[in-house]
């Protein structure tokens, strides 16, 4: 063997193995170094990387509080539904991904560049809002097409149901996805993250904070490709106070129903506490289509209705009272002793004063009548004499009594307090003196005077209960959803009509009159032993028209507001009631008809105190259904004309009362 | 042939420590594929007994008869090499491996012992200048080097390449290479290097970009460097447990059983896990040096020299690339990283450190 070993020993390469040893050692000295740095200094470091990495945070939204009518039938409920989000880290292609969310689901480009941009400065690999609630249709294209687009998934959240879409449009309201504006405003606005809904009008809006609830959070295992592995952890929601309304869903639904085709407002009240019983607005619109994922087209469509849809007419809607505020008229006058019960003036076709007519709307007159059957038969030459005998400033004072001319402080957006002219108000306003013959279309509740229906129902409300004015209130109370009540309210008198109650009786007489006495104006509400009083109104729009008993052949923009207001059961009063039906005709035969459905629906069930069990039972079917093709178009199926907005209002009244 | 007085020097210290890393390796594999396809994994452990049995046929051959087929051995290899390009298969754009029924395997790695041996067999068998090799005296290895290295470049398979450069690099370093040569291929190299960089694939170019700046597109090309560095930092002191590391397992960590199960291996058994591997590694570098420093003649100094530099470049550049500190380049962890190659080329040169090593006090 030993010959094998031809060759010295390398003693000289053996030298040079003593460098390669020192090289050996500081390589593997760095490689030390290098590890204790990533594994021991930066470990916390690339351990939250490594977090962020697998770990992807979902908010979790609480579920809103539902809301209930009085007796505790549900009117808005959550469902679940399908959001998209998109974690833009997981995303791999992005020209693939926004052009297949543009095919599948018609998403623009701008929207997602949009959304990411208003997300910046989200946490790493926090989820961002892309779509709220999917139809079914978008839900299982998304979930087919998934693993095509790294990034985008799907999550369940609850969602709004307004159970009676467009019944209760204006008074609960809709959500809405959060503004910038709202998210920089809002007080606690950390609760808040961009595509976060939050109210927008009504209830919803008022009611923003107990009907929120606190959001919890997912954090769900993904891998490299975003596809979900498990749920590593969940911070529970806790959902939304519930609300418990004085609304009574039968008055509503009757009211709804009745006014679904026409434009105005009822507005319904419970007289010995200002409780709301109904709140409806027509036009309406379905807060169901409002939630998030309505068009651009759509919401153009309802903004730009002529017919104002977004007006909340109960509190914003401004009108002449007209003659509904002769009761009013009445109480004050015979406070003031301008005139007593007894007292008899002629009433005819027509006044003269300063050498112009003014005309009654009964073309033969009334002729000599007291203060009872003046507002039975609604005399507008008897009221025109005692108001320029008492003076406008005097009626003012009492109408300010009776709540005009001031909010209601009902909490609903965007109150408006009405007119009750003075003159002081004209000299502040219009820097000139008041004129008598403004004081003659005043005194019929014409003129300058303006009133929101509202107002006029809680008036109605106080002469019913015997004077006493209450805010109006719509919560009953707020339950968490364990049903602990964690708010409840009371009726909230805010003042009294100042009236004695001698006054009050004969005005309440007379109420009773119109209805159940000869010759009364709304003697068509007398059937069906619902004890109904009250007063019917017929504001003016435009003077020039010639009035006929056949409404329809008068331009729908020209034809005049019809009101009823009033009550019932007259000796024990349950409900109080003003409508106005916008470019209805007369009063009698457009609002009485209205009020009478809604005060029927009401007390039907008061008096047989049958509680439903449920809503289905409680309301007729097509109640619930929203409003379609019919939307926009009168009993005849002609378009609706639009309706002349408060100033317009207030300006050809002006022209009305100098003629 | 196997003399009993042998077993007596039989080295078990560089035999343990392979051990210790094959089972370290089977345990890596293991956690990272496992419950993927475990028919990878039972494959590993054929390639273990394989390399077992080829390691302990090198530990007890005659190395000289390596000396005495040396050309052989080489020639063979550059014929398994040119097979490739007439028989290959092809994966993700490479061709490197030849299958043989039930196994593939990739002739690129048994080329790097090939080198070595042929190397050995060339510096030992001439007396060298005592100056040190001039260019002429570098030309005949040099052509050693250049024809596997153009034919493994052409796969491509970066790496490997830079790997043979490495052995010829550290062998013509230790026969002794006069300054002036040293210095004039620096500057050759400065002058080529722009040159190469425009022979170099896109991706190739992509990876030294990224490897500058990791944090320039972590979606991107520094995908691998960043995903690394996560998976070993996030390993910590003591890291996150076996078959608990959730980088690879969630495929965050590309080729994760492969080129870098050593960051997945670092993310489940933490800093400590590490330091034990890097003193396996450094146990295996010095032992190989050991066997060199103790060899009797010039080509057995060489041939371990060799195998110790194959072994050190293997894993220093891998580790050095998990780690960020050097870019990626495609080169396994010797004994851990998945592959029955190089697993058992690794095998063999142990077994051939083994062998010189027990050798030592024969004379």
């Amino acid at each position: 063997m030993s010959e094998y070993f031809k060759d010295r020993e390398p003693s000289d390469l053996k030298g040079r193995a003593f460098f390669a040893a020192i090289i050996v050692a500081a390589a593997f000295f760095i490689l030390l170094a290098r590890f204790w740095y990533l594994q021991v200094k930066d470990s916390e470091y690339y351990g939250d990387l490594s977090k962020n990495n697998r770990i992807r945070s979902i908010k979790s939204p609480a579920p809103r509080g539902m809301i209930y009518d009085k007796n505790g039938i549900k009117i808005v409920e959550n469902r679940p539904g399908f959001d998209l989000y998109l974690v833009p880290e997981d995303v791999k292609d992005w020209a693939k991904t926004k052009e297949q969310l543009k095919t599948l689901l018609d998403i623009p480009e701008e929207t997602i560049n949009d959304r990411l941009e208003q997300s910046e400065d989200r946490p790493p690999f926090q989820a961002v809002k892309l779509k709220e609630d999917l139809s079914w249709e978008d839900t299982v294209k998304i979930e087919s097409f998934k693993f095509e687009m790294p990034g985008v998934i799907l999550e369940v959240s609850p969602k709004r149901h307004y159970i009676y879409s467009d019944a209760f449009a204006h008074l609960i309201g809709y959500l809405g996805e959060i503004s910038d504006r709202e998210l920089k405003e809002f007080k606690d606005a950390q609760k808040y993250a961009p595509g976060d809904l939050t109210g927008k009008y009504g209830l919803e809006k008022s009611l923003e904070n107990d009907l929120r609830g606190v959001d919890g959070a997912k954090e769900i295992e993904v891998d490299a490709l975003g596809r979900k592995i498990n749920i590593a952890s969940r911070t529970a929601s806790y959902p939304g106070s519930d609300l418990r309304l004085t609304i009574d869903i039968h008055a509503q639904i009757a009211a709804w129903d009745a006014m679904r085709d026409k434009a105005g407002a009822v507005v319904a009240i419970e007289p010995d506490t200002g409780k709301i019983l109904a709140f409806v607005s027509a036009p309406a619109f379905d807060p169901n289509a409002l939630a998030g994922g309505i068009s651009k087209d759509m919401w153009r469509e309802l903004t730009e209705n002529p017919l104002n849809i977004f007006t909340n007419r109960p509190i914003q809607g401004l009108y002449p009272p007209a003659s509904t505020f002769k009761p009013i008229h009445a109480a004050a006058a015979l406070e003031e002793k301008v005139i007593t019960a007894k007292t008899t003036i002629y009433s005819g076709p027509s006044f003269w004063f300063a050498g112009r007519e003014y005309r009654d709307w009964k073309e033969e007159g009334h002729g000599t009548i007291n203060v009872h059957r003046a507002i039975v038969e609604s005399s507008d030459t008897f009221f025109y004499q005692v108001g320029l005998k008492m003076g406008v400033d005097k009626l003012a004072q009492y109408s300010r009594g009776f709540g005009f001319g001031q909010k209601t402080g009902i909490p609903l957006q965007n109150e408006k307090s009405g007119l009750v002219p003075s003159t002081q108000w004209k000299k502040a306003v219009y820097k000139t003196r008041w004129y008598d013959g403004e004081t003659i279309s005043v005194s019929v509740g014409q003129g300058y005077m303006l009133t929101t229906p509202l107002q006029l129902a809680t008036a109605y409300a106080a002469i019913a209960n015997g004077g006493k004015l209450y805010t109006p209130q719509i919560i009953e109370e707020i339950k968490t959803p364990a049903g602990k009540v964690t708010k409840s309210f009371t009726p909230m008198q805010r003042g009294s009509l100042n009236v004695s109650e001698t006054t009050l009786n004969a005005v309440k007489e007379a109420l009773m009159g119109v209805v159940h006495e000869h010759g009364g104006t709304a003697q068509s509400l007398g059937a069906g032993g619902l004890n109904i009083a009250g007063k019917t109104g017929t504001a003016q729009v435009s003077k020039l028209i010639k009035r006929t008993k056949n409404v329809k052949s008068i331009t729908y923009r020209l034809r005049d507001h019809a009101w009823f207001a009033g009550y019932a059961p007259y000796d024990n009063p349950k409900i109080a009631v003003a409508v106005i039906v916008e470019h209805g005709g007369f009063g009698a035969s457009a609002a009485a008809p209205v009020a009478h459905q809604v005060i029927k629906a009401y007390l039907k069930q008061t008096l047989e105190n049958a509680v439903p069990k449920t809503a289905a039972e409680a309301v007729p079917k097509t109640a619930a259904e929203p409003v379609t093709k019919d939307k926009g178009k009168n009993e005849d199926g002609k378009p609706l004309q639009p309706a002349v907005p408060a100033e317009a209002v207030l300006t050809i009244k002006k022209e009305d009362t100098n003629d | 042939m196997i003399d009993r007085r042998l077993l007596t020097h039989f080295d078990w210290m560089l035999f343990c420590v392979t051990a210790a890393l094959c089972v370290v390796g089977l345990a890596a594999v293991y956690s990272a594929i496992y419950v993927k396809s475990p028919a990878i994994y039972k494959k590993e452990i054929y390639w273990l007994l394989i390399g077992l049995s080829l390691m302990l046929t090198a530990v007890f051959i005659n190395y000289s008869l390596l000396e005495r087929f040396a050309y052989v051995i080489y020639g063979a290899s550059i014929l398994s090499l040119v097979a490739v390009f007439a028989i290959g298969r092809s994966a993700s754009g490479a061709k490197r491996w030849i299958s043989l029924g039930f196994f593939t395997i990739q002739p690129s790695e048994f080329a790097k012992l090939a080198l070595i041996v042929v190397l050995a067999r060339y510096f030992s068998a001439r007396n060298m200048p005592e100056r040190g090799m001039g260019l002429k005296d570098l030309a005949i290895p040099a052509l050693f080097l250049l024809v596997p290295f153009l034919m493994i470049a052409k796969q491509p398979d970066l790496g490997t390449g830079i790997i043979l450069c490495m052995i010829f690099g550290s062998m013509a370093l230790i026969v002794k290479i006069r300054f002036r040569v040293i210095a004039g291929l620096v500057v050759a190299f400065a002058v080529a290097a722009p040159f190469a960089w425009k022979a170099l694939k896109a991706y190739q170019k992509a990876r030294l970009m990224s490897f500058l700046d990791p944090a320039m597109d972590i979606r991107g090309t520094g995908y691998h460097i960043m995903q690394s560095k996560i998976a070993i930092g996030s390993g910590g002191m003591f890291g996150k447990g076996f078959t608990k590391g959730t980088q690879g397992k969630l495929m965050f960590l590309p080729e994760h059983h492969t080129d870098f199960i050593f960051s997945a291996f670092a993310e489940e058994w933490g800093a400590i896990g590490s330091l034990v591997v890097i003193s396996l590694f450094l146990g295996l570098v010095l032992g190989g040096l050991s066997a060199s420093n103790t060899s009797k003649d010039r080509f057995g100094f060489l041939l371990s020299f060799g195998i110790t530099a194959m072994i050190f470049w293997h894993v220093t550049i891998n580790m050095g690339m998990v780690s960020g500190l050097l870019p990626v380049v495609g080169v396994p962890l010797p004994l851990i990283s998945y592959g029955g190659s190089f697993l058992i080329t690794t095998m063999i040169a142990v077994g051939l450190l083994i062998n010189i090593r027990m050798r030592r006090f024969m004379f």
